[in-house]
Order: C-alpha cells, then structure tokens, then sequence
C-alpha cells in the first residue's frame, strides 16, 4: 500500500490539496521552510522508484509525479517516528521511518532544501499541541451515515445487559469524572451497592478505578470485572466498601477468582509505593492467581527489538532467530493469550466470576479482559461487536492511547510512557483468528488498520488519554469517529471475512510456542513476499465467494424462469 | 497374543487420556478407543518403541513413528506390556523386502488398473518434453544393463560429443560410476543441469576421460564458455575426502569449468539435526523463548535455508547466465538429488503441477537412486545410513509454496501424504536403493503404484489458490532467501498434534466452496438446456424423459446437499478437525475437573502449566 491513506485519495486531490494550503497558511506556514522541491526520487523495497515533486503542507508530505496514473505518496506527518539525513555531494537523502513501520527513502536534490525539509518534518512530525493535530482539519469526503461518535453508547450496551440479568445497575457516579479520571461517566455496578460505597472502593483503589462490569457470561450468568490495584500499602490496609462491592458480585455460596497479571513478587514490591492485593483474609471468597505480563516499558523496549529483527538485511538464520528470541515478542504475546484464556476458562468452565487488575488497571487488565470477551462471546467477532468491545475495553475504559502511540518502534527519543499494548492486544486477536479463520466476520485488514489508526490517523478516535479528556477536546463535535468511515457499506466490504460463517461457541486457541506465529501482516508487511501472501489469499477468497454467490444467484433465477415456464408451457402437464 | 484390553493412550502435549483395547495385526497396531474410534499404526511407520519404568497405573509405552506421530500408552499389566514391546520389536525389523507392506497391500484393483498404475509416469516422455534428444543432446544406451553404474537408470542422457570410450573413462574416475549426467534441460538457453559423483582424484589424481566429459559438456551450450560445478558440499568435508582417494574437481585439470562449494551439511549432520528439533517441539510445557533457541540451537532451518539457497544459485546460473551446470556432492544421491531437482522445480512451472511434481521425484529421486530404503530405514539396516534427506526436500518444496502461494498446483497435503507413503512401504515406488534393485524385486508386477493412488484423489490435494497464469508471469521463481521467510512447518512436524492445529481450515474451507462453485456450473448448465428445450417447444417423449432426469439431477446438487470433502481423517493436519469446535486447552480442563473442593489448587496447577 504506497497511499498513506488510500481513503484519502479516493477524493479528488486538487480540493484537498487547496483545503490543506488554506490550513498551512494559517498555522504551518512559519514551519514550513521549503514547501517544494522538484526533482526528488522516493525509493521503497520492493516497488519502483518514482521521481517527482515533494510538497509539504501542515499535516502530510506528498510526492506527486505530475503524470497521469502514477502513484502518489500522502505521508501523515503524524506517522512519522523517526528521520535520518545523509549527504552525498549536494544531493541530499532523508530516510523516512514510519510508525506503521514502513520504511521510504527521498532523495533530494540540494542541500539547503534537504535540510528545510528534514527539518520541518521532525517538527510537523512532533507538534505537543493537540489542537494541531490533523483529525481537527480533517473534514471527511465521504457521506457520514451512521456518525461513529453516536454508534457504540453505554447506555445502549447496558439495553443488551438489562435484556439478560436485573442484577445491575448503571451509575452515573462519576458523570463529572470526579470519582475517576479515566473511567467514563456511566458504569455498571452491582445492582445492591449504592454510589457512596462506590466512592469510598473508588477510593481504595489505584487511580479511582473501582471494580466495575467488563463482560456478563450469558451462558451462566457468570461476570468478570475489572479495577485498578488495591491501595493496601506495606501495613494491609483494607476498604470494607471495596470487599462489600466485590463480594456482590458473588452468588450464594460461590467463589470467584482474582486474576492479578503481575507476578507474586511484582504485586509484593507494589506495597511499598502504597498498591498491592487482595489478601486471602479480607477477600476469603476469593482466589487469587498471579500472571506475568509484562509492564508497558518492556513491552515497548520489545517491539522495538522485534521490529530491528525484522529489517535485518542478515542471511543467518541463526542470527534472525536468536533476535527474534531475545525480542520476546512471542513471548509476550503467548502470556497475555494464556491469562485471557485463564480468565475465560473461570467464567465458562469453572462457573466462577472473575475480577482482573494489574497496577493501574489500564494497559494488561485490558489485554486480558477483551480477548477473553473474544474467546467467549461471538458477538465480538463481528466487525460491529469487535468495534463496541474497541469502544468499550479500551477507550471507554481509560487506556492512555495518545500516550502509548506517540512514537512507535524506531523513535529515537528515549520512550516515555509509549508502548504496544494495543498492538499486542491486536496481535492476540490475530493468532486467535488465524487459528479460527471462519469465525471472525472482519478479516486481518481490520486489524491492520486498527493498528495504523491508532498511531496516525486523520479520525478523531483514538485521540486522548481517556474519557474525560476526549470531552474536554470535544472530539465529537470537532473531529470524525473513525467509526463513521469504517461502517460504510464498501468498507465493511472490504474488511470482511468472506469465510464467516456465525459460529456460536466459545473458541479456544492454542497456546502453544508452535502455534504461535509472527504476524506478518504487520511485521513483514512491507516485505514482497508476504504482500504476494496477502494478495493470492485475497484473490483466491475473492474469486470464490464471488463466484458462489454469482452461480447460485444464477441457478434460482433460471428454477424460477423454469417453473414460470412449466405453468405457462401446457404441453408439459400432459405425460 | 492378538489385543489387550483397558490401554490408556496418553494425549501427547495434556493430561488427557482415552482408554481402549490394543489390538495387534500383521501390518498394523490398532488401538480402538471405547466410543470406537480407531487410531491405526502401519508398522512400518514405527521408527522406535520404547518401555518405560513401570508407574503406579501401569506400564508405560512409548511408540515413535516415523510421520512423526508419537503415540504413548500406558498398559496395565507389565506382561501385557512386555508381550506388545517384544511383538513389536519382531514386526517392526523386517529383514527382506518381500515382508514390506506393497507385497501384501490389496486396494481392490484389477490387473489392468494396477498396470496402468505404473505407466503413468514416463521419463522418456519426461527427456523429451525438455526437448531431449536434441542435437546436441543424446540417450545413450552405456547402462542398459546396468555395467557402467548399478545405482544409475538403463537410460542416460550425455552430450553428443561424449564418447563411449570417454564415458567409461569418465565413470571410472567417479565414485560409485555415476558419471556427469543429464538431469534437466533448460530449452529457452540451451543450458544443462547435470548431476554426477565426487571424482576419485585424491590429492593430484586427474583423468582424460573426465575433464574431456566436462568439456563436452560446456561444448553442447553455446550459450556461455565454462560450466560451473557445485560441490554442494562445505569445502572442509570436500577437502578431507581427498585423503580417502576422492575430493572435488581441480580447476587447473578442467578447462573452462568454474568451481563452488555451496556448503550443505551432510546426512549424518541433517539426521542429528532433525533429532534436536523434534526433542524440542516435543517438549511438553515449552516456552517461546526455548522453542526459538531450540529452532536456532538445532540448526534445521539453517539446513534447509541451505539447500534452497543452492537451488538459488543453481537456477540463476541457468536462467540468468544461461551457463550449464554440474552439481555434486559425495555420492551424488542426496544433497546432489535435492540441489537438482529444487532447482528444476524454480525453472520449470510443469514441476508445480501435481503431475509435473511427480515426474520430478520419479526422475531425481527414484530413477537417480536416492536410496530410499537405506535413508528411510526399510529394512533393519546401518542407522548410520538413515537420515531424512528427502523430507528436508519436501520442506524446501513447502517453504516455497508458503513464498509462492499462487504457483503450486498442490497444497501441502500431496507433500503430507508423499512423505506418508514414502515410509509406508505400501507402495512399490519408493522400495529398495535403486532402479536395477527394483526390477530385480518385479516391483512393478508386485506392487501399487503410489503415484495412481495419488492421481485418483487429486481434488484433494488441488491448491485453491494456484493460478496456471501465475506460470507465464513468472516462469523461474525467485524466492526471498531472508531468514524470516523461512518457518518451522507446523503441519509436517506436527501433523498428528491436533491441539496446535488451527480449528478451522482456510483451505478445506475453500476446496469445499470450490467443489460447490463446480456443482453450481453443472446445474446452471442442465437448466439452460431444459429451458431451451421448452422454450423451442421442442418437446416430444424423449425430450420429456431427459428433461424429468435433468430436474432431478437439478434438485439433487443444490448446494446444501453437498457432502463435505473426506479428507484424511486419522492426520489432523490444520483444520481437519474443523467441526471440533469445542475443543479446548486439555490441561486445564483436566485438572479443573479432577477434584471437586481442592478445585482452586488444581486451577493453579493448570495454570503453571500453561505458562510454564
């Protein structure tokens, strides 16, 4: 895919172009020192070179050879991770490396207009101020049916959960975000607890996250819940309020589990900076179970030496392998598989309820509480349902997206608080689909583009940190749902599954180091060999459903005619 | 002693266990689970049978085959045990070939179908559609008794110019007698790929005859002035048969001959290489990091990257420089037959086909003699000789088919099943050393020809997403040599492993759809025709009958009727066991349901294991 955003494109250029200078004129204009070069020759592995001009505008680099039907480069600035120059004589090079990990190369002929270029990139590429950032001149070209920001409400969700239990209640205890910066105004909580003990386990726990409803088991009522770490401190402290709202969740007589995805020793060190766990005293209905996933920094810190792996331009098969091994990508990957999987397990096979948190209840509490949703619920299959759950598990639920998709693998800046756990979390539901390819209505391009999105995009969605923050941005009003684009009838057409076949079970994966596999479609994507993977899947999938649908159309048209015929036709009557 | 009741089979990589009776027969081990499903061991395929100590609920077993299914019992009685383990060990160690399977496996043909079995393939036609003989090429009638090289086919291909006297000499000079032969022809440049043996030349030893051969060889190509020779050995191990008598070709004694090692290990190397990985995706609880240090440690696909990469340079050389090229290695039946014939599968898209790729095995593998029954262990024999040469083949082939998915014919189930039989003994095609032993053993009055069996079921071995016109675009393939594109082939290795499979299978999936779309065509075509005929008014009795059978034969094949393709059911190669779905992590499962209170301990067993 050489288009940035091929979505873009299918407008015409000319008005987009006039609508981004008016932009640039306004705001960029003082950082863009050279907004055109002719004569520059962008070069990508495995495609042909292409020569023509460079413009910059405030949101997009654009490489347009002026001919007819040749290819045109729309970069968003924000997808750019990182630059390198290089100088041979006057002409200039400036490797452009991409947060969806795609690697391009300009050619630049002087070296004064090279230098304005690279630049200006590195400072449109890392603009601070929110209000610059692209969804908020974004204005869509594409008739907006069903507007995304209105698509997946909580209050609809809570319909859904009203039709099965009476057990629940929605709260608006946090409507002004006071009680918890990162939850949204409404949650489900436990029909029996009022909003002041609400506040008072809010208060127990790490950043206001106080356990609330992530997933009703409708199979056996069962439920799971999510929260951030108790506040118990190094001397034990304890919340009845937080114990009272926990335990409603239990039916009479059973036990629940409490899956904690740090380590013994991790949740023990957590104490002594005031978090720490349920003891078995307090909470004696309760089990607890520690899982290793990993925190955000080392997730970050493996993506990177993933992606480092892959660009390797080495022939030894030992040296790809020990890379990829010393990586721990695999690995992270199979762990947050395995504790979904546990947590799933608890809710369907065991009949207990389940309550999952790690240290902020935001990052590995997400992971584990969204594939396990996948493993159980067909509903989040679909293209729809896999959205609600995005909405519901991740964005309603406080996951620091700005945050963690500031930079991605080749930021040279030394990482803040940056890290793949959506990405992780994607690769997870990659592995699952691969391994259950007909029961997943959107096909691994969903993914694909969940994962762009999430670091560059021209939508409003994943913007901000959290709930509250997206209000205060007014992202509703200002910007576009993401939402909106993708539920557009050809869209949707273009991310499905044409194998699905609705397939109500809960789907088990296998964990198994051979059953995992590297997920191409982001790693290798740019590499010409799993491109032509891609596409003959592609073709082969399409030729078939096409064709299949085509001939049976075919075949009831002409028994129609066909009948239509034998009553008009009397001679067929007699024997 | 026939059966043996109350045997548990252990599952593999869980805790799971069935239990059912054991039952002994001839050719096979049958165990028959009590809901009646069979699990069916040809003893040819068991490569070892092991007896563990004795535990508390009976007498282990551990059988080891060679399609790399791992099966392990646990039997009751240690006597019992101990009867199977000796019974076993007899049956499995046939000392003749007359007590291999193929001589007694009867599919229920006649005669006629059995003979037409084996003239399916035909190398003859094979030379010929390379467009050999040509002038410059010829069949020579040296080996019609086999005199020149008992390991070589009757019919030979050598440059017109190639002398009796020259390929005498030239045979004499070459370990084993296999001299420089013609194994491909690449028409477009007039460019040979020819295979030989390492030349007996010691540290100066040289031979007329031989470089002349060589030299007939550039001459038959106009194309380019030298030849390259491949030792397709690491220099070191070329080297060191020099002291032994034999070595490689001395570019000083051979005019116009380019020399180059390409490096591939040897079959005691491969061997010991494939024993490691197994050990390592055998283990039960492996971790992803053990897995990819095992993968490295092990070195397989560094071996098979190996082998692929000299395909590369062997096709680039013909295809590119236009040059002919004589690959060797020490005896010129291995890495020389896997070189070869890789390399003829990148060059030529006829090899791609189901067809073309059987042709291509008979010709480099049988009639070039691979010696089958040494390296696949046939009769009791040197374990030293045994080493899975030919499996390393059909991973290379796969490798390439998971880079080119639109250029293969086959899926990887025609490789699954080729790998299956290549073991089997069930067939006669890949009995014995070579070609001369063959006739001797009447194989081909005696036994079935594999490639029939294979022809027949073909649809189940179509790749739904081949492309004939993929083969006009590219002509040659050019794989990606980086290392990321090679992968560990799940599907070979594990076939019999059903919990790592994926539950539903991409391409069943698609074959089914496919085999629909065919039905579909059929349909729409009858009622073309019965409209036409009633709209022509066409209508007399005959008319009427055939128009009845047609609506018939119409409502017979709407879609919803059709069966599902019975693939293998035994393998659980991905997605066979599609209609599974509520298949789960066993592990858990079983220790969740063990007990009923102390239930939260045995949930954290379970979860140890899953990550550990």
């Amino acid at each position: 895919m050489f288009l940035c955003s091929h979505f873009i494109l299918t407008q015409p250029v000319t008005f987009l172009v006039k609508h981004q200078q008016r932009c640039q004129e306004m705001e960029f204009a003082e950082l863009i020192k050279t907004p055109r070069v002719d004569g520059v020759v962008l070069r990508r592995p495995f495609l042909p070179t292409v020569e023509g001009t460079l413009c910059l505008t405030g949101h997009h680099l654009i490489l347009s050879s002026r001919q007819d039907n040749t290819e045109e480069l729309w970069l968003l600035h924000a997808n750019i991770d990182a630059i390198e120059k290089r100088f041979v004589g006057s002409l200039g090079t400036i490797i452009v490396k991409c947060k969806d990990l795609r690697v391009i190369q300009l050619d630049i002929p002087g070296m004064e207009e090279c230098l304005n270029i690279a630049s200006s990139i590195e400072v449109l590429s890392t603009l601070d101020s929110v209000s610059l950032m692209y969804p908020f001149f974004y204005r869509p070209m594409f008739q907006v049916i069903e507007d995304g920001w209105k698509s997946f409400l909580p209050e609809d969700a809570f319909k859904d959960l009203e039709s099965m239990t009476e057990e629940w209640r929605l709260s608006d205890v946090n409507k002004d975000y006071s009680v918890c910066s990162s939850y949204p105004p409404l949650v489900a909580v436990p029909k029996d607890v009022d909003d002041d003990t609400l506040r008072k386990a809010a208060a127990f726990r790490h950043g206001g996250r106080f356990p609330v409803l992530s997933y009703y088991h409708k199979k056996n009522g069962m439920v799971m819940m999510r929260s951030g770490q108790p506040l118990t401190g190094t001397n034990g402290r304890r919340c009845k309020e937080d114990e009272k709202l926990i335990n409603a969740t239990l039916r009479a007589g059973k036990r629940g589990y409490i899956i904690d995805t740090r380590t013994v020793s991790v949740a023990q060190q957590a104490k002594a900076r005031g978090g720490g766990f349920e003891s078995e005293a307090n909470y004696p209905q309760w089990r607890r179970i520690h899982k290793a996933i990993e925190r955000s920094s080392i997730l970050q810190e493996s993506l990177i030496k993933l992606v480092e792996a892959c660009n390797d331009q080495s022939h030894s098969m030992d040296r790809w392998l020990s890379k990829l091994e010393a990586s721990n990508w695999q690995t992270h990957v199979k762990e947050i598989l395995t504790t979904a999987c546990l947590a799933a397990q608890c809710i369907d096979r065991e009949g207990a309820s389940v309550l999952v948190h790690g240290t902020e209840g935001t990052d590995s509490t997400l992971q584990v509480t969204s594939l396990a949703q996948i493993i159980l619920d067909p509903a989040c299959r679909t293209i729809q349902g896999f959205q609600a759950l995005v909405e519901r598990e991740w964005l309603q639920a406080g996951h620091p997206f700005q945050q963690r998709c500031s930079q991605s693998a080749y930021s040279n800046s030394k990482p803040r608080c940056e890290a793949p756990v959506f990405l992780l979390f994607l690769d997870c539901v990659w592995q699952i689909l691969r391994q259950f390819p007909c029961s997943f209505q959107f096909s691994q391009h969903f993914l694909v583009l969940l994962f762009e999105h999430t670091y560059a995009s021209q939508f409003g969605t994943f913007m901000g940190n959290s709930a509250s923050e997206r209000s205060k941005l007014n992202l509703s009003q200002k910007t576009v749902s993401l939402w909106s684009w993708v539920n557009r009838p050809q869209e949707v057409e273009r991310l499905s599954n044409p194998l699905y076949e609705a397939n109500c079970l809960v789907i088990w994966p296998s964990v198994a180091p051979q059953s995992l596999l590297l997920w191409e479609g982001v790693f290798l994507r740019w590499k010409r060999s799993s491109r032509c993977l891609d596409e003959a899947y592609d073709e082969m999938v399409h030729i078939i459903q096409y064709n299949n649908k085509e001939l049976q159309n075919k075949v009831n048209n002409l028994r129609r005619q066909l009948a239509q015929l034998e009553t008009e036709e009397p001679l067929l009557q007699t024997p | 002693m026939d059966h043996v009741e109350q045997v548990r089979l252990l599952e593999r990589f869980s805790n799971k266990s069935t239990s059912g009776t054991l039952h002994l027969t001839a050719t096979h081990l049958i165990f028959v689970e009590s809901n009646n499903t069979a699990t069916t061991i040809l003893h040819h395929h068991i490569a070892s049978v092991e007896k563990l100590s004795l535990t508390t609920s009976g007498c282990p077993l551990v059988i080891q085959c060679r399609n790399f299914r791992v099966v392990h019992f646990v039997v009751q009685r240690e006597r019992d045990c101990h009867d199977i383990y000796s019974s076993l060990l007899r049956l499995l160690r046939p000392v003749s070939y007359d007590e291999l399977y193929a001589f007694s496996y009867n599919p229920k043909q006649n005669e006629q179908q059995r003979e037409e079995g084996w003239q399916l393939i035909d190398l003859g036609a094979e030379f010929e559609r390379m467009g050999v003989p040509c002038d410059r090429w010829q069949l020579t009638d040296v080996n019609r008794d086999y005199k020149i090289c008992e390991t070589y086919p009757r019919d030979l291909y050598v440059p017109i110019t190639a002398s009796k006297p020259i390929i005498v000499g030239s045979s004499k000079f070459r370990s084993k007698g296999r001299f420089p032969v013609l194994t491909y022809f690449y028409q477009e440049k007039k460019a040979a790929v020819c295979r030989c043996s390492q030349p007996l030349s010691g540290f100066s030893a040289r031979c007329l005859e031989d470089e002349s051969m060589l030299q007939a060889i550039s001459k038959a190509n106009h194309n380019s002035r030298f030849v390259y020779v491949m030792d397709t050995r690491p220099k070191l191990n070329a080297m060191a048969n020099r002291a032994a008598g034999k070595g490689y070709e001395n570019e000083d004694n051979y005019s116009n001959i380019r020399f180059q090692f390409v490096g591939i290990e040897n079959i005691h190397v491969m061997r010991t290489s494939l024993q490691k990985l197994l050990e390592v995706v055998g283990s039960r609880f492996l971790s992803v990091n053990d897995y990819l240090l095992g993968l490295e440690s092990c070195g397989w696909l560094r071996h098979v990257k190996a082998v692929v990469d000299a395909a590369i340079f062997l096709t680039k050389a013909v295809t590119v420089e236009g040059a002919s090229v004589l690959v060797h290695c020490s005896d010129g039946w291995d890495r020389t037959a896997q070189v070869c014939s890789l390399g003829a599968l990148l060059m030529d898209p006829y090899y791609r086909t189901i067809k073309g790729f059987m042709v291509l095995i008979e010709k480099d593998w049988i009639s070039f003699g691979h010696k089958f029954a040494d390296r696949c262990d046939q009769l009791d024999g040197d374990p030293k000789e045994v080493s899975p040469v030919f499996t390393q083949f059909l991973e290379c082939v796969w490798q390439l088919t998971e880079q080119f998915p639109q250029a293969f014919e086959f899926s990887e189930w025609l490789l699954l099943q080729i790998h299956e039989h290549v073991h089997s003994c069930q067939y006669g095609n890949f009995l014995a050393n070579n070609q001369r032993r063959r006739e001797e053993l009447q194989l081909g009055d005696r036994t079935h020809s594999l490639w029939a069996f294979l022809l027949r079921e073909q649809q189940n071995y179509l790749n739904p997403a081949y492309c004939p016109t993929y083969a006009d675009t590219h002509p040659v393939l050019e794989p990606s040599t980086l290392p990321c594109h090679f992968k560990f082939w799940r599907n070979m290795y594990h076939q019999f492993d059903r919990s790592m499979h994926p539950r539903q299978s991409v391409l069943k999936n698609v074959l089914t759809l496919k085999e629909s779309n065919c039905q579909l065509e059929d349909t729409i075509k009858d009622l073309e025709t019965v409209s036409t005929c009633i709209k022509s008014n066409f209508i007399c009795h005959i008319q009427m009958n055939l128009w009845k059978e047609l609506k018939t034969a119409v409502h017979k094949c709407s879609p919803s009727n059709l069966t599902e393709l019975e693939l293998d059911t035994e393998r659980t190669v991905e997605g066979s066991s599609g209609t599974e779905r509520k298949e789960s992590y066993s592990d858990l499962q079983g220790t969740y349901g063990a007990k009923a209170e102390p239930a939260v301990v045995s949930l954290e067993f379970g979860v140890a294991r899953m990550t550990c």
